[in-house]
């Protein structure tokens, strides 16, 4: 989130897609609540499903599941053909103004540089016309060049008109000019809009642009930066957010920094290639300058001693990937017989799939798979599974008993970036251990085995474990390791604009520095709502001293775009930060606190990136500088734009590349669209050995649209197959008019709505003669990813429905 | 404390019978009245700590009560929503709410367990069985696949045969600390929640 949980209580309109907040983030759908109940808010819900919250919304949209980039364009082009955008911050904090280059096009479904051999873009063309003597971005601050940002969007946006995005998302164009009616108010200054989405927006192969286009619409209206506005994500489970900041993901490392690639032999190569440059002369680009100073706190907390200047502070003992290593990665290259080994923890890939019974066979190829866990997993599990011959699984299993969360301190990062110190309550039950008890346990018995030879022995002799105890260290320790040190006075840093790229300064992950200086701990601290005169003085939610927030303990990011040029509130009775005459006041400014904004030399308001403005054109994206509606990989219909590139031309089509057989369904076979969800009462697959959410939630099912049902003459409670492509499920149907017939390009189409919180582990599958075996969702979903992120398409394929 | 019984429980609940006759509102506050007094007699004299909810990422705060018995042990009593928090104020959803049932639970892994290749069940093996076994196969796979040099002759320093994937449930600096021994054994194959 840019914003926070209680910052949506701030805003005027709630846009929510991808989403159901008031069942799958119930508590933090109060905050929606009291914008509607104490400012009249109004909530518009775009969902291919009418849930609870769509109940309490004033509208509901059903809209084809993964065709929010039409909504959004739709959205966009009426704000721009109608002069709705918040003009001065338009001009002066976005990249409106920016000249692309002449070369860079879109025509038919592609954009310039398309090459169809690699399904991938040569992006060289998506970039601004620079003059030759400053090498800044030339701009035109009319907006009305034809090569500027602004005019370009213009034109690509032209084709989203309400009878498009209706043919597109089955939205009734009455129903969508509505919503444009009052989305188009939001670009008034003293308006505000939030949009909220989850993985309803992120688990498609558009899901990248999905998220973008969002946040085109909100820099469009102004709503960047500012309370009760920004793009909030709603994360789906206790701590993806810290971990996500810590790196447990295979393209960064802690802070968002980019892990290095091949080809990179020091430092400045390194920061050449992953820093963003600056554009334009007001530009402070914070990030890109800083970038080598942050990396080499990092070395230095990692490597101590062993990172000198001399050897570049240990950059040879980074891993530098040769290819894409995320989540479906990691399955391909075990169907391949390339992977040998996995550990997980926490995380079942029996159950999270895409495309669980390829997931199977993936295990299945491993020589060893090691499951930290407090309960047994489907994946820990696997090779017993119902259907399953155990004595044909050659993987060599180990399941390992860790704590609960309740068993340990340490933080948890919640969406809205809020780090909550948490206590140990109990002691671990039984034979149980922490996690990182049982990793420092294991690292230092393969440190051992290296210690009498082996491949490249040293990042693992010089990795620092400089805890009290180095096979049990304290979190408390490593909360201290991660906000980092003064080598030189052993002080903890304040802040990372304080870091250094001599050596002299270690953080582990910058954006979390000044997280925990000599004072103490301030994830710990607890000023909440008993004193809201004390602990919330503006009155707008901050609540600056309830634990702390990255970075810097900012509550509402880039909020220097929440106050005019001469530094006022766009709206003065909801103001984000303040210019005072001698310094910004409010929440911590996302700004040099005493730069006068009216300095000739002040900076641009977005001070992370090369630009110093919000982007409405970016190359920072593989699909495209401009979101464009692409169909999901499986879709009954073609793409009503360009029917010749239907689906996203740069989709990764991992079977596809690995030569293994076609596991897409057509529409003729699979004649019925899916999506897959969450439940109130569970989460995940973890609760299916929790007694009383298993008797909220006893079975798995399908929601069916009534009319659909109807047709097929299946009644609630009866049993169904849904099956794929690739897979089945054999469940009770739920027969129901949440969902319902919808005409998408001229065609009739139907959603099936699949809960996903059922395998062949836990209380219910044990009271199962059939011990579940066909009700892993995951059975269904196909193997394909995102361009950008390679995230799964988990929430748009085809399935055929037979009553049993 | 000592000398509320359950007559006087009951008597609250009949003087709220009588409120909610007299006055729609008198209910609630009779309600609430035993609801306290019964609430002190389950968490009297408990220890109370600060805790946050291990599901979705709402992030609500939870006070959680716990006695410690003379023999040692500790015995969680009630799980709260945390009254002082901007984020939840108090409340709890049905995972939450429940979450007491996650912490204890009699279905949780008791030892390390181990199955080898082709085996039709688990055997229960000690923690040093365990953790050597698994040393071993990291050594082994890292060895087999640790690439210091790519066909382009860059120094790459990767181990492409093992993979890491969790965390969501971890504490951050537990997640930093696994990310850090990861990279440190040169994994390049490292994932967790965000995308999946």
């Amino acid at each position: 989130m840019t914003n926070h949980w209680r910052d949506i209580k701030n805003a005027d309109l709630i846009l929510i897609n991808g989403a159901n907040p008031a069942e799958a983030h119930p508590v933090g759908f109060q905050w929606f609540m009291r914008a509607k109940l104490d400012r009249g808010a109004k909530i518009i819900h775009a969902d291919p499903r009418f849930t609870r919250t769509s109940a309490v919304a004033d509208m509901y949209l059903r809209i084809r599941t993964g065709t929010d980039v039409a909504y959004f364009g739709g959205l966009i082009n009426h704000v721009l053909q109608n002069n709705l955008f918040h003009d001065e911050y338009v001009r002066n904090y976005t990249n409106a103004s920016f000249i692309v280059k002449s070369a860079y096009g879109f025509k038919d479904g592609l954009f310039s540089g398309y090459n169809a051999t690699k399904r991938s873009y040569d992006i060289s063309s998506w970039s601004y016309e620079t003059d030759p003597a400053t090498g800044f971005a030339k701009r035109d601050m009319t907006l009305q060049d034809p090569q500027s940002v602004f005019q370009l969007m213009k034109t690509h946006y032209s084709r989203y008109t309400p009878d498009v995005v209706s043919s597109i998302t089955g939205i009734p164009v009455d129903d969508f000019n509505k919503v444009a009616d009052l989305v188009g108010q939001m670009g008034a200054p003293d308006k505000v809009m939030t949009i909220v989405y989850a993985v309803g927006l992120t688990h498609h192969t558009t899901g990248g642009q999905l998220i973008r286009s969002g946040a085109l619409l909100q820099l469009l209206l102004g709503n960047m930066g500012r309370p009760g506005g920004g793009m909030n994500a709603e994360r789906g489970h206790a701590n993806i957010q810290g971990n996500t900041d810590h790196a447990i993901s295979w393209e960064i490392l802690p802070g968002y920094l980019k892990i290095p690639a091949p080809g990179q032999k020091n430092l400045d190569d390194y920061v050449a290639q992953s820093a963003s440059k600056k554009s334009d002369p007001h530009s402070w680009n914070f990030f890109g300058l800083n970038y080598r100073k942050f990396m080499v706190s990092l070395l230095k907390a990692w490597y101590g001693d062993a990172a000198t200047k001399d050897n570049e502070f240990a950059f040879d003992f980074v891993p530098k990937p040769g290819q894409n290593s995320s989540w479906m990665s990691i399955y391909d290259q075990a169907l391949k017989g390339k992977m040998q080994g996995l550990m997980l923890s926490g995380m079942t890939a029996a159950s999270i799939g895409p495309d669980a019974n390829q997931v199977a066979q993936a295990l299945a190829n491993l020589k060893w798979l090691v499951v930290m866990d407090a309960l047994p997993t489907t994946s820990s599990e696997f090779w017993h599974a119902p259907g399953v011959e155990a004595s044909q699984v050659q993987t060599e299993v180990f399941l390992l008993p860790a704590t609960h969360w309740i068993e340990k301190d340490g933080s948890f990062v919640n969406s809205g970036r809020w780090s909550q110190w948490k206590e140990q309550v109990l002691p671990p039950a039984g034979q149980s251990r922490h996690d990182h008890w049982i990793l420092a346990d294991l690292f230092n018995r393969v440190k051992k085995l290296y210690q009498q030879g082996g491949k490249f022995p040293d990042p693992i002799m010089a990795l620092t474990l400089n805890y009290a105890d180095p096979l049990k260290p304290q979190l408390d320790e490593i909360a201290k390791e991660i906000n980092g040190q003064n080598l030189s006075t052993k002080k903890q840093m304040t802040s990372f604009a304080l870091l250094k790229d001599d050596g002299t300064t270690t953080a582990g992950d910058w954006i979390y520095t000044g997280s925990y200086p000599d004072t103490g701990n301030l994830m710990k601290r607890r000023g909440g709502i008993q004193d809201p005169a004390t602990n919330d003085p503006t009155g707008m939610g901050f609540y600056a001293t309830w634990a702390w927030s990255w970075p810097l303990n900012r509550r509402v990011m880039y909020n220097r775009a929440s106050a005019d040029l001469d530094g006022k509130p766009w709206d003065p009775t909801r103001p984000g930060i303040t210019w005072n005459g001698s310094k910004w006041v409010g929440d911590v400014p996302d700004y040099p606190p005493t730069m006068d904004p009216k300095d000739p030399k002040a900076w641009l308001p977005f001070i992370m990136n090369g630009e110093g403005v919000g982007r409405l054109f970016s190359n920072g994206m593989a699909d495209g500088p401009f979101p464009e509606h692409y169909e999901p990989v499986e879709s009954p219909v073609a793409n009503p734009l360009h029917a010749s590139v239907s689906a996203s031309p740069v989709a990764f089509l991992y079977d596809k590349a690995a030569g293994r057989q076609n596991r897409f369904g057509t529409p003729s076979e699979f004649p019925y669209i899916a999506t897959s969800y969450r439940l109130t009462e569970h989460e995940h697959y973890v609760t299916q050995h929790v007694p009383h959410l298993v008797q909220l939630q006893p079975e798995p099912f399908v929601e069916i649209p009534w009319e659909l049902a109807q047709q097929k003459g299946i009644e609630s409670g009866q049993k169904v197959r849904v099956s794929s492509k690739r897979g089945k499920v054999e469940v009770l149907a739920l027969v129901t008019k949440r969902l319902g017939p919808m005409t998408v390009a001229g065609q009739k189409v139907y959603q099936i709505g699949i809960p996903i919180h059922w395998g062949y582990v836990g209380i219910s599958a044990d009271r199962d003669p059939g011990h579940g075996r066909y009700w892993l969702a995951n059975a269904l979903t196909p193997f394909v990813g995102d361009a950008n992120a390679r995230t799964p398409e988990f929430k748009a394929f085809l399935v055929n429905l037979e009553k049993l | 404390m000592a000398s509320v019984t359950r007559r006087d429980i009951l008597k609250t609940g009949l003087a709220g019978s009588g409120a909610l006759l007299a006055a729609g509102l008198g209910f609630d506050v009779a309600l609430a009245e035993s609801t306290k007094i019964k609430q002190n007699l389950r968490i009297a004299g408990a220890t109370e700590s600060h805790s946050v909810c291990p599901y979705c990422a709402v992030g609500c705060s939870l006070v959680a009560y716990t006695r410690q018995h003379p023999d040692g042990s500790v015995q969680l009593l009630q799980i709260e929503g945390d009254p002082d928090s901007p984020v939840n104020e108090g409340r709890l959803c049905p995972k939450g709410a429940t979450s007491m049932q996650l912490a204890i639970s009699p279905r949780r892994v008791e030892s390390p367990q181990y199955r080898g290749p082709g085996a039709t069940g688990w055997k229960s093996v000690s923690w040093d069985f365990a953790l050597d076994k698994i040393a071993q196969n990291i050594k082994a796979s890292r060895d087999a696949t640790f690439v210091t040099t790519d066909g382009n002759g860059n120094t790459v320093n990767r181990c492409e045969g093992i993979a890491f994937a969790g965390g969501a449930a971890f504490s951050s600096e537990e997640g930093y600390f696994a990310t850090k021994l990861m990279r440190g054994l040169g994994l390049v194959h490292l994932e967790q929640q965000a995308r999946v």
